[in-house]
């Protein structure tokens, strides 16, 4: 881990209007989904960030990458604060931060070939040698060339995620965000994709969020781990500290329900 | 006694075999885990006890007896009259398995009172009953609740209330528990073992996690393609599974207990080898 | 899975070739009918007044299809009229398609002050009963071809928007679209690129069936007369007359209502085929 940090968060906050609630006249009230986080990624660095449904883990992602904009605070990225940036000021910076989607089948559109997915955010980019990159790319993720022409529908879950995971790539980012990037995936090919992020992150030396509810996925791929719940941070500490000794309450119960594939403890 | 007995059971859509030759039984008061991946036929299985298969499923051969009766040699409606008294569903999605235009109360009352044929102010006791059981809070306000104004915990709950209410002699649980989150699992895989336990209700477990099969099931039956691959305890599993899938299933699932051991993703060998065991069936059965 | 998809694309196969087929021969007469029309579609003979069709008895082999009571030739007639049909269904149907599908587009994919515009405006529209609407809107631009396309696109822009605005909307909220924008694609592009080929099928289908309805809504303008002048013959008029002498001449009523039937049968089957085209994962 080096001092270089790449993202400085600070007392992020973020709402949404709750239509439920909206009156017949008027604004509909505000939820507020982060309640002030703080976050500092260094490079190089894999975090982990860890909470269930409601803890406003996916909307800390979209924030950072900017698809959603924050309320107040700051988001600092290499130095830039690109908090409020619009966003034909952030599209020429989008090449420096990439998104890995949850569902590869709504994430990869249904009517392009692989090749021109992925060659999607390098034309934009103004890459040169655009179909070399895109080989090279396919190669990253241990996809054969010939998939280039193929569309999305014909590969299976685990291929989808790899060229979803070779789009991110193909910028040579310096930040990927990745959004529950197994959780749709059986065991078998979910076992595959970690092993080709773990190696991906060694190669190239990505800086990389995962998000995810699943602690074990966590806890063998990143280096430091933020638990979220309800929108505030609980613990954002060393990966290994944090499972060997939670400090909160809220960890412990986390780490208490995971059922492991083991005869250690039967629940009835 | 078996309260649910599946004998060489065969089904396909169009021609390709969806179930081959399955065969497996549970027991009174026995819960049942039902293991494997996407396409493993897993939730055919529950659907074809419960007589809810797609219409593109056609059952070729093959006997499921659910408490004495066999089912496949029934009057359709005969069938459903049995099965309505005797098996019940949790389903996988608390969202939808509710309507969610109609109040909560008579979604529970109305399996007692169109299997049962009780009156409408009995169910509602009984209703009221159930929803105390499962640890719900305040049952006559919940029961007057719309689904969209309760969380997807106590939704579940509901769901496993409604499941219990005919008291019947099998439940399938069809992955209860992927939709929810994990401390919520914890609490709503303990409900459901507790439930099953008081009623003495057999329960087939239909999951695709291993975790989940260790901390609820006595026993499991793995399937890969439609085919059962390992029918066995669960002590007897996760000490030495008894087939090479099984085994390269658990070493492919990550624990955060043991984070350096390798992740072995499951070795192509392994698959094909069950690939050659399912075309050698079909072979044998004349598929091919 | 395969199987079951297999089947699907083979009926869909012969239903897509058979309606094809129908509106190919239209298209056909439509444009060669002076060479392929037996008779002058206008000319008047009292004295081969409702002539029965080839197969009844008192048949002229001149008049395939028989005549109406003035003696005109039914077949002609019909054949003529195919041009007026296919001119309003792909000329209004084109353009309703397309102005109602690029303001659902902008107003489901962009929101905000764009969709309060177009969806308020669509409200408004659709709450002018549509009969009511387009005899108003002849009655000012008078009789005419170019009348009634223009009423059936005022009329009808408002079923692709609404249709496709809900479309747009679904479409938008896909991870691809994010993911677009996270790749730095403009929003227009992204609508483009990514909206519009997901919510091709919906407009291939709604076009057709738009085709089917300007045939229509030019039959029953025709019918009351207020169509292009009575002379030239269109099914609609044809239909009309054909009602006054149903009991002596039935021929001159169910010809050109076979013809109207198919027509619209045809082009809702062709839209459904198409649609499977269009669509990656079916093809």
């Amino acid at each position: 881990m080096s001092d270089d940090v790449i993202y400085e968060i600070e007392n992020l906050r973020l709402s949404f209007p709750d239509m439920a609630h909206k009156p017949l006249f008027g604004a509909a009230p505000r939820i507020e989904i982060l309640k002030g986080i703080d976050m500092r990624i260094a490079r190089g660095d894999v975090v982990g960030i860890v909470g269930g449904s409601g803890s406003g883990k996916s909307t800390l992602g979209r924030a950072m990458i900017r698809l959603l904009e924050p309320d107040s605070g700051s988001i600092r990225f290499n130095g830039q604060d690109i908090t409020h940036l619009e966003e034909t000021a952030l599209r020429p910076m989008r090449r420096r931060f990439q998104m890995i989607f949850q569902d590869p089948m709504s994430s990869l559109n249904p009517r392009q070939t692989v090749g021109s997915i992925i060659a999607g955010p390098l034309k934009l980019q103004g890459f040169d040698r655009v179909s070399a990159r895109v080989d090279q790319a396919l190669d990253h993720v241990g996809l054969p060339r010939r998939f280039r022409s193929r569309y999305p529908h014909e590969l299976s879950g685990g291929q989808r995620q790899r060229v979803g995971i070779a789009r991110a790539i193909a910028t040579e980012p310096d930040f990927i965000l990745a959004d529950e990037i197994v959780s749709g995936l059986d065991v078998s090919s979910q076992a595959q994709v970690l092993n080709l992020l773990e190696q991906l992150v060694r190669e190239l030396g990505l800086t990389l969020a995962f998000i995810s509810h699943d602690l074990s996925v966590i806890r063998r791929l990143c280096q430091r781990t933020m638990v979220l719940y309800r929108g505030e941070v609980v613990e954002y500490r060393d990966t290994r500290a944090l499972f060997e000794a939670p400090e909160a309450e809220y960890t412990r119960e986390l780490l208490d329900a995971i059922p492991l594939p083991d005869l250690e403890q039967v629940w009835a | 006694m078996s309260f649910l007995t599946i004998e060489n059971l065969n089904a396909r859509v169009g021609t390709a075999p969806i179930l081959r030759d399955v065969s497996l039984s549970v027991e009174a008061g026995e819960v049942r885990g039902l293991v494997g991946e996407s396409g493993a036929g897993k939730s055919m299985i529950g659907k074809a006890v419960l007589g809810t298969l797609p219409t593109a499923v056609e059952i070729e051969s093959g006997r499921i007896v659910l408490d004495g009766e066999d089912l496949q040699a029934l009057k359709p409606r005969d069938r459903r009259r049995v099965i309505g008294a005797k098996a019940a569903l949790i389903p996988q999605d608390p969202l939808t398995a509710l309507n969610p235009s109609r109040r909560v109360g008579p979604q529970i009352t109305n399996r007692l009172v169109d299997i049962l044929g009780w009156t409408r102010a009995d169910a509602g006791h009984r209703a009221a009953e159930l929803l105390d059981e499962v640890s719900i809070p305040d049952p006559e306000r919940v029961m007057r609740a719309y689904p969209h104004e309760l969380s997807g915990g106590m939704r579940q709950r509901i769901l496993i209330a409604s499941a219990f209410a005919a008291e019947p002699k099998l439940i399938i649980a069809d992955e209860p528990t992927t939709a929810l989150d994990v401390t919520v699992q914890k609490q709503i895989l303990r409900l459901i073992r507790q439930m099953q336990a008081r009623h003495g209700t057999a329960l087939l477990f239909v999951t695709h996690d291993l975790g989940v099969v260790s901390k609820v099931c006595q026993s499991l039956t793995v399937l890969f393609g439609g085919m059962v691959l390992e029918d066995t305890r669960v002590e007897q599993f996760f000490a030495r599974p008894g087939h090479p899938y099984s085994a390269a299933l658990l070493a492919a699932t990550p624990k955060y207990t043991d984070p350096d051991a390798s992740l072995t993703p499951v070795p192509d060998a392994v698959i094909a080898g069950v690939e050659a065991e399912i075309e050698a069936h079909d072979r044998m059965h004349g598929h091919v | 899975m395969a199987d079951a998809r297999g089947l699907v694309k083979r009926r869909a196969g012969a239903r897509l070739w058979l309606s094809a087929g129908w509106l190919v021969l239209l298209v056909l007469v439509a444009l060669f009918a002076p060479l392929l029309a037996p008779q002058d579609p206008l000319m008047q003979d009292l004295f081969a007044a409702r002539l029965p069709p080839f197969w009844a008895s008192g048949a002229d082999p001149n008049f395939p299809l028989g005549t109406d009571s003035l003696g005109r030739d039914v077949l002609s007639r019909i054949m003529y009229g195919a041009r007026v049909a296919l001119s309003v269904a792909l000329i209004a149907g084109i353009l309703t398609c397309v102005i109602g599908s690029v303001l659902g587009l902008i107003a489901g994919y962009f929101r905000g002050w764009p969709d309060v515009v177009i969806s308020r405006l669509v409200d408004i529209w659709m709450a002018f009963p549509p009969v009511l609407f387009s005899i108003l809107l002849i009655a000012v631009m008078g009789t005419g071809l170019g009348s009634i396309i223009i009423a059936v696109v005022v009329i009808d822009w408002t079923r692709f928007a609404r249709v496709i605005r809900a479309e747009a909307m679904s479409q938008g909220a896909m991870d691809y679209v994010a993911s677009a924008q996270v790749s730095g694609r403009k929003r227009f592009s992204i609508m483009l690129t990514e909206i519009l080929p997901n919510v091709m099928p919906t407009i291939v289908v709604l076009l057709t069936l738009e085709m089917g309805i300007a045939v229509i809504v030019e039959a029953i303008l025709s019918f009351v007369n207020l169509s292009i002048s009575t002379d030239d013959p269109t099914w609609g008029s044809m239909i009309a007359e054909g009602r006054l002498s149903i009991h002596q001449a039935w021929w001159v009523l169910v010809f050109p209502l076979i013809a109207l039937f198919l027509t619209v049968l045809s082009l809702s089957q062709l839209g459904e085929g198409l649609k499977d085209r269009f669509d990656p994962v079916l093809r």
